[in-house]
């Protein structure tokens, strides 16, 4: 058998939201339920949007945490991480809907299917997120932790040099 | 028939009796949801001449077909219809944001509120467990603390909430039903309705699968509204908003100014969108479904009402502002945040305030009546103290509480010359003196002054007809939008999201269609519009209302616009308007008398209805004719 190649954990996707574009329509939701269980539920999606205020809003889903505290918690060992993507993978047959995972998850990102009583993370849509292709403000991004890195680092760069940028007239 | 919840469920207050009724699919086809739905309800659920505060007056919440399901703008609407306090007719008021969502996803199309609780009460819908609770400790809140508390006593954030404020509480005639925080069923004053069955606020849960019967189909659809929503179609609403129309109507002369005096305000740079989205405007937000996002949430940055963080849309904006004489933006959103605070109609406690000043200004009401406080044009601190003693009902108050309107005739005086409404609704921010197609629009509206329930200042402002000339032709344009625009609420679909249904009816009927499985053709969805315009009527003459109604304020058509420029000197006389409605009633297929003929009752399938004009059609033999028989 070939061995997969362990992956970087800096390497690993995930669906990421940008708070100062996200604006709570919970199209997210909508599409994820959709995909996975072919109907429109909050409750069903792996995605949950917060808006704690008109002013404060994003959208949650798995952060391929590691080690994840969820694998850690489960004591039924149902749960296990990709080492290729992060993705938790859950085992319907061991998982018998206990829900220590959901308590152990930081980010409300788990969430019990409330009909097979076994718990749901976001699986990326195999490499193909739904979410981060449906989200009409492009508030979802399919990244890595690396790439999210970078992008705050221009961010502050050009707040830093904003005088130069715009006298050189450089385009960033 | 999926997207339907199938269900009704009825709350009896008076008893405590709870039951629900499955929905019966012609009702759905022939009157959509939302408005549509709601407004059939009403009918069939109370008797001619109730008092609209008098437990035998029916409240009814619905939400539409597209409610709970991905279509764009479609998944969040929900519209409250009652007999309006206001005009003594048919009320409806639609609101979007996440309550109409929860109510689909609970399993419920609508809810009809019968009788009056004998205490403060809320509704906690979870699902199928319905229960009346106490509200006592809820009771003087706002709406925004009302959810809170409500989410923090049931232990869940996402459980939604619709409520009233203290204005509701107290019968105000101009009180809303708010959900999600900022949203407004505003017109009408159906919170007062829900005021008077003691029903504070209803509270859903909902956690039911939405299912649509083929999604790839409907994704299709959804993926071309998306594309549309990015583009120009959108484009106002996604960036300066409504706040846009206030330079747009300036410079046409129809912003009406100090309760349409006049139809220019001198300060409208600073209270135009522009300046509103550079200086205010923190962030835009959506409502569940929408691809397009509008709620511009406004927060003032220094100054007496620095923090003030509020929603903003041009109608309030404009009565609160120039309808007031009042510049200053900062008190225009301090006085948009109190409305909601208090629950109140931002679009109609502008025009009360500015009534107020009007007759302060001609002296019919003086310090005396006002205690005190200088109520000229423009006292932008005068207006948000009226604001809160209309909404509490202090002093004077407690008569312009009424809506200028009834509060004119109490007054007396001159009074009712100064009261710009139609049917007892407030007018809203476009000076028709010079728009006549909206003007006939106006007129003709059955909840009363409203742009929204037929869009006929669109052509006016877009300079497709001449906006200064009564004609011939303007009724057709009317009623073809009205048609529209009642399928748009009864969907619920957005209005903002009008202008991405390229096709009209074809691409709405595709959308029906898609969720529910029930093959609606675009003509189909055209007559639904027709016959929910004409249930509007219908229910307005069961309650007494005629042609004499279809009229406009004193105002409009006895004071023309002074402002030089292009109106100047524009007003509606009664000779135009009753070409307009003679127009406007041949097209509806109506008497001259404003009556449905019973062919046209019979051609959009309502002959279950001829009941309510056969009458008036047939007037019975006049008392002469009768002595006369005798002879």
């Amino acid at each position: 058998m070939a061995a997969v190649p362990k992956a970087e954990t800096s390497k690993w996707k995930m669906v990421s939201c940008d708070p100062d574009k996200c604006t709570g329509c919970t199209v997210c939701e909508y599409i994820c339920s959709l995909t996975k269980d072919k109907v429109f539920s909050a409750q069903k999606s792996r995605i949950r949007t917060m808006r704690l205020h008109p002013l404060v809003n994003i959208s949650i889903a798995c952060r391929l945490c590691s080690p994840a505290p969820c694998v850690t918690a489960c004591p039924r060992d149902a749960l296990k991480q990709s080492e290729q993507t992060g993705v938790i993978i859950i085992d319907d047959d061991k998982c018998d809907g206990c829900s220590w995972c959901i308590e152990a998850c930081d980010y409300g990102a788990i969430t019990l299917h409330p009909e097979l009583k076994k718990v749901r993370i976001c699986d990326l849509c195999e490499g193909d997120p739904k979410c981060v292709k449906w989200c009409p403000e492009e508030a979802l991004d399919f990244t890595t932790k690396d790439i999210l890195a970078q992008k705050a680092r221009i961010a502050v760069t050009k707040k830093l040099f904003k005088e130069s940028i715009e006298v050189a007239g450089i385009k960033t | 028939m999926l997207g339907y919840a199938g269900r009704i469920l009825h709350v009896d207050l008076s008893s405590g009796k709870i039951w629900t009724e499955s929905l019966k699919e012609e009702l759905a086809r022939k009157y959509i949801g939302g408005i549509g739905l709601g407004m059939r309800l009403l009918l069939d659920h109370s008797r001619p001449g109730a008092d609209p505060f008098s437990p035998e007056n029916p409240l009814v919440v619905a939400t539409g077909p597209l409610s709970g399901t991905m279509v764009p703008t479609g998944g969040n609407g929900h519209a409250f219809v009652s007999k309006s306090p206001q005009t003594f007719a048919m009320g409806e008021a639609k609101s979007h944001g996440h309550f109409g969502t929860a109510m689909k996803r609970a399993g419920y199309d609508a809810i009809i509120f019968y009788g009056k609780a004998e205490k403060p009460v809320y509704l906690w819908v979870d699902d199928d467990a319905v229960q009346i609770m106490d509200a006592k400790h809820l009771w003087g809140k706002s709406p925004q603390e009302t959810e809170d508390a409500i989410r923090n006593e049931l232990k869940d954030f996402y459980i939604r909430v619709a409520s009233i404020g203290p204005a509701g509480e107290k019968l105000v005639r101009i009180a809303c039903i708010i959900n999600d925080r900022t949203r407004a069923a505003g017109r009408c004053g159906l919170g007062a309705v829900m005021g008077s069955k003691n029903l504070k606020a209803i509270a859903i849960r909902g956690s039911k699968d939405v299912k649509v019967p083929n999604q790839d189909r409907l994704l299709e659809l959804v993926k071309i509204q998306h594309e549309r929503m990015k583009g120009p179609a959108a484009r106002k609403y996604r960036t300066l908003g409504t706040p846009e129309n206030v330079l747009v109507l300036q410079k046409l002369a129809a912003m009406p100014t100090n309760n349409f005096t006049r139809a220019t305000f001198d300060g409208a740079e600073k209270i135009s969108g522009e300046y509103l989205n550079e200086r205010f405007v923190a962030k835009i937000i959506g409502c569940s479904s929408c691809a397009m996002r509008c709620e511009h949430i406004a927060v003032v940055p220094e100054g007496p009402y620095k923090g003030t963080t509020t929603r903003v849309e041009y109608e309030p904006l404009w009565a609160m502002g120039p309808n007031c004489g009042v510049g200053n933006l900062d008190a225009i959103l301090k006085g948009m945040d109190l409305g909601n605070y208090y629950g109140v109609d931002t679009i109609s406690i502008g025009g009360i305030v500015g009534f107020a000043m009007d007759l302060y200004e001609h002296g019919i009401i003086g310090k005396e009546e006002t205690g005190g406080l200088e109520l000229n044009f423009g006292n932008h601190e005068a207006m948000l103290e009226m604001i809160k003693r209309i909404s509490l009902r202090e002093g004077l108050g407690d008569v312009l509480a009424e809506g200028v309107k009834l509060a004119a005739e109490k007054i007396g005086k001159d009074a009712p010359n100064y009261a710009v409404h139609i049917k007892g609704v407030e007018m809203t921010g476009y000076d028709i003196r010079g728009l006549k197609t909206a003007a006939l629009g106006y007129a003709v509206s059955f909840r009363g002054a409203d742009h929204n329930r037929h869009g006929a200042y669109g052509p006016d402002v877009a300079g497709k007809v001449n906006r200064f000339k009564a004609e011939k032709g303007r009724g057709k344009l009317v009623k073809e939008t009205e048609d529209l625009y009642t399928i748009i609420d009864s969907l619920i679909v957005c209005k903002f999201s009008r202008g991405t249904y390229f096709e009209g009816f074809k691409d709405l009927a595709a959308l029906y269609s898609a969720v529910t499985g029930i093959e609606m053709t675009p003509e189909d969805l055209r007559v639904a519009g027709e016959r929910i315009n004409n249930l509007g009527r219908l229910f307005n003459i069961r309650e007494d209302l005629t042609r004499r109604d279809d009229t406009l304020p004193w105002k409009i058509m006895n004071v023309p616009i002074p402002d030089e420029g292009v109106a100047k000197g524009s007003f509606v006389s009664q000779e135009e308007l009753d070409l307009l409605l003679d127009d406007y009633y041949e097209v509806r297929g109506w008497t001259k008398d404003g009556i449905p003929l019973v062919e046209k009752l019979k051609e959009v399938g309502m002959e279950d209805l001829i009941y309510i004009v056969k009458d008036k059609l047939e007037p019975k033999p006049s008392k002469k004719k009768a002595e006369k028989k005798e002879e």
